[in-house]
């Protein structure tokens, strides 16, 4: 299979799907001449124009905003938000506006609209450039939040949230833009709200998402080095949660531990902890344990100390283990 | 000068806007209805002035103070009333309430309860009939109070950038919320700011329903001919609080009694008998046919169920 990087399977994504549906369209800024921030809109401008393919001014609300306006007409825009910190400038139009449209009009809009945007950190692009704000739109209802971590992941769900008639809020991760895996040649599709086993185990289930499902995996084989068999799931979508996957796993290894990014305070990994703690408590040998950023902003000189790593999910299955 | 037809159409819809918010208030004032509700009464001759150059098709977007608008654009009488009280044959199954009404069928394309958040919405709609090559023109209804918000900027920008089939019409009644329009901006016109957008920026009369339907129209054609978005500003009378209820001790007392001086209302028959539109016995009859309308509307809705548990979940996804 043919080894593909994960930007590139964003920008095959959105040619497939805008040669698929004359009704996708893509908006933001520099998205169109340079191809976006990051290269995920490359050649899009070339291939489907300017009708298509529309550069704005430096104006998130109104990029949000006319994505809603258009969607609700029919159309399937395909925001872009150069970074995730960029986010809170158009806040209300995601949490007041987007995620609200259906219901509040009682179900006579769709609003499909994708918006995507990377996060995190790894970059040392500092407090303002570096941020997991997943658990801020989980906490909406009617969003839904996807996070993927491979280049195989981040094309079949970006192609599925382009289909998806729901506003998805598209999170990708800057650190792994360079990275490369295999995408098949064929189409094919993730579906949203599915976690990925992406390693068996059966000692200890690690819940992960984005770049940190790699620093699990790296953990986990270096804990099986010391026969600890850790199983690594990772959630791709932070809202709606895979909870039958989550559980199951659990269920299978009585042990759990979350491990994401973002700050661990009020992280999608205490939801997820609460969820287990609540409905299935008598499968539980141990503590829950969390392996989340320190409540600091991103550092821009010490980002080393302040992400979390394999160490630290190393730590953390051990204690659990240990228990 | 727009033909009979049309002239009788917009004193309908006028006196139609004013006595449906007058009943609203006195339905609010007994409990009736759950909420809160800005009513627009004095204001009317904008809602029907500029929404009688619309066709069906074409949208509007609309604020928390949008019931005339809606009713001008012509949502059913029946569905907005029942929507106001909540209930499950209103036009949002009663999860709209009188903040958010929206109508597919008649184009009320949403009301908004956050301030100024319409206006990037209202500009994809008017992108979507440009990039489907149709020929469909958005308005965009906000108040003096939304044009200092970030969004009002932005959304100017692109549109004249763009060059949008959009109309902006800002309905100025000098008031946003709590506070007169000089204790918020240096400038006396909201339609000048066009200009720094490369817009075109007009001012009228706004309890004045020819002037507004004249510049109204202008502003609908260009947009629909591809010249591009304008600023229409309409300068008009709160008779009224914010909200219902609303004692306004804020507001001097004499102009809360002077501003119905500035009846459009009054202003427009007067003139339609003057011209020989209409005879003197004209009015007593649209009132008469508009009083029915109302209370089968205040009928239909009270003898609409109240939505089940089951609503609860429905629609937050498709």
């Amino acid at each position: 299979m043919k080894e593909t990087r994960y930007i590139k399977a964003i920008a095959e994504a959105l040619h497939e799907e805008m040669a698929r549906d004359e009704n996708v369209f893509i908006i933001g800024e520099d998205v169109g001449g340079p191809g976006g921030a990051f290269g995920g809109t490359k050649g899009l401008l070339e291939t489907y124009g300017e009708r298509r393919v529309r550069d704005t001014p430096i104006s998130e609300s109104a990029i949000i905003g006319l994505a809603i306006g258009a969607a609700a007409q029919g159309l399937r825009p395909v925001a872009e938000i150069m970074f995730a910190d960029f986010l809170p400038v158009c806040m209300d139009q995601i949490v007041n506006q987007l995620a609200k449209t259906r219901y509040m009009f009682g179900g006579l809009f769709s609003v499909p609209v994708v918006i995507r945007s990377p996060g995190g950190g790894g970059l040392n692009a500092g407090p303002q450039h570096s941020q997991c704000l997943e658990s801020w739109f989980a906490h909406v209802p009617g969003l839904k939040v996807v996070m993927p971590s491979t280049p195989y992941d981040v094309k079949g769900l970006l192609k599925s949230a382009i289909r998806d008639d729901d506003p998805v809020l598209f999170l990708e991760h800057k650190a792994l833009y360079a990275m490369k895996g295999e995408v098949p040649e064929e189409e094919y599709l993730v579906p949203i709200g599915k976690a990925d086993v992406k390693r068996t185990g059966g000692d200890v289930t690690v819940v992960t998402v984005s770049r940190m499902v790699h620093q699990c995996l790296a953990a986990a084989k270096k804990l099986a080095e010391e026969g600890i068999d850790a199983e690594v799931i990772d959630l791709r979508t932070v809202s709606p949660l895979d909870k039958e996957t989550i559980f199951s796993s659990v269920e299978k290894t009585s042990k759990l531990v979350i491990a994401h990014e973002a700050v661990k305070a009020c992280g999608i990994g205490a939801e997820i902890s609460a969820m287990v703690c609540e409905e299935m408590i008598d499968h539980l040998d141990g503590p829950i344990v969390r392996v989340g950023a320190p409540f600091v902003p991103v550092p821009f000189n010490l980002e080393h100390l302040y992400l979390p790593n394999a160490d630290d999910v190393i730590r953390a299955v051990k204690k659990v283990m240990e228990y | 000068m727009a033909a009979k037809e049309k002239l009788l159409e917009i004193h309908y819809s006028m006196v139609k806007v004013r006595r449906v918010e007058e009943r609203l208030v006195e339905i609010f004032a007994q409990g009736k209805i759950p909420g809160f509700i800005h009513v627009s009464i004095g204001q009317e001759a904008v809602a029907a002035g500029v929404c009688s150059c619309l066709n069906a098709d074409d949208s509007i977007y609309t604020t928390h103070r949008g019931h005339g608008q809606a009713l001008a654009k012509g949502i059913s009488l029946k569905s907005f009333m029942a929507e106001i009280y909540g209930r499950r044959d209103g036009c949002c199954k009663g999860k709209s309430g009188s903040m958010h009404i929206a109508c597919k069928q008649s184009g009320v394309a949403g009301s908004n309860g956050i301030v100024g958040a319409g206006i990037p919405i209202s500009i994809g709609a008017a992108f979507a009939s440009m990039y489907r090559g149709e020929n469909k023109v958005t308005v965009c209804f906000f108040g003096d109070g939304a044009s200092n918000q970030g969004t009002f900027h932005e959304s100017l920008n692109i549109s004249s950038l763009w060059n949008l089939p959009i109309v902006f019409c800002c309905e100025n009644n000098g008031w946003a919320q709590f506070s007169s329009q000089k204790t918020y901006m240096k400038l006396e016109n909201v339609s000048k700011r066009a200009e720094a957008y490369g817009m075109r920026g007009v001012t009228v009369n706004g309890d004045d329903v020819l002037e507004v339907h004249r510049e109204a129209e202008k502003a609908v054609e260009r947009a629909r001919i591809g010249q591009g978005p304008t600023l229409l500003e309409c300068k008009t009378h709160r008779w009224m609080g914010h909200y219902v209820g609303d004692a306004q001790k804020y507001r001097p007392a004499t102009e809360v009694q002077q501003v119905k001086e500035f009846d459009s209302i009054a202003r427009f028959e007067k003139f339609l008998i003057e011209s020989g539109y209409i005879g003197e016995d004209y009015p007593a009859t649209v009132e008469a046919r508009i009083k029915s309308e109302i209370e089968e509307a205040i009928a239909y809705a009270e003898s609409s169920p109240i939505a089940g548990a089951e609503e609860l979940f429905n629609d937050v996804y498709a």
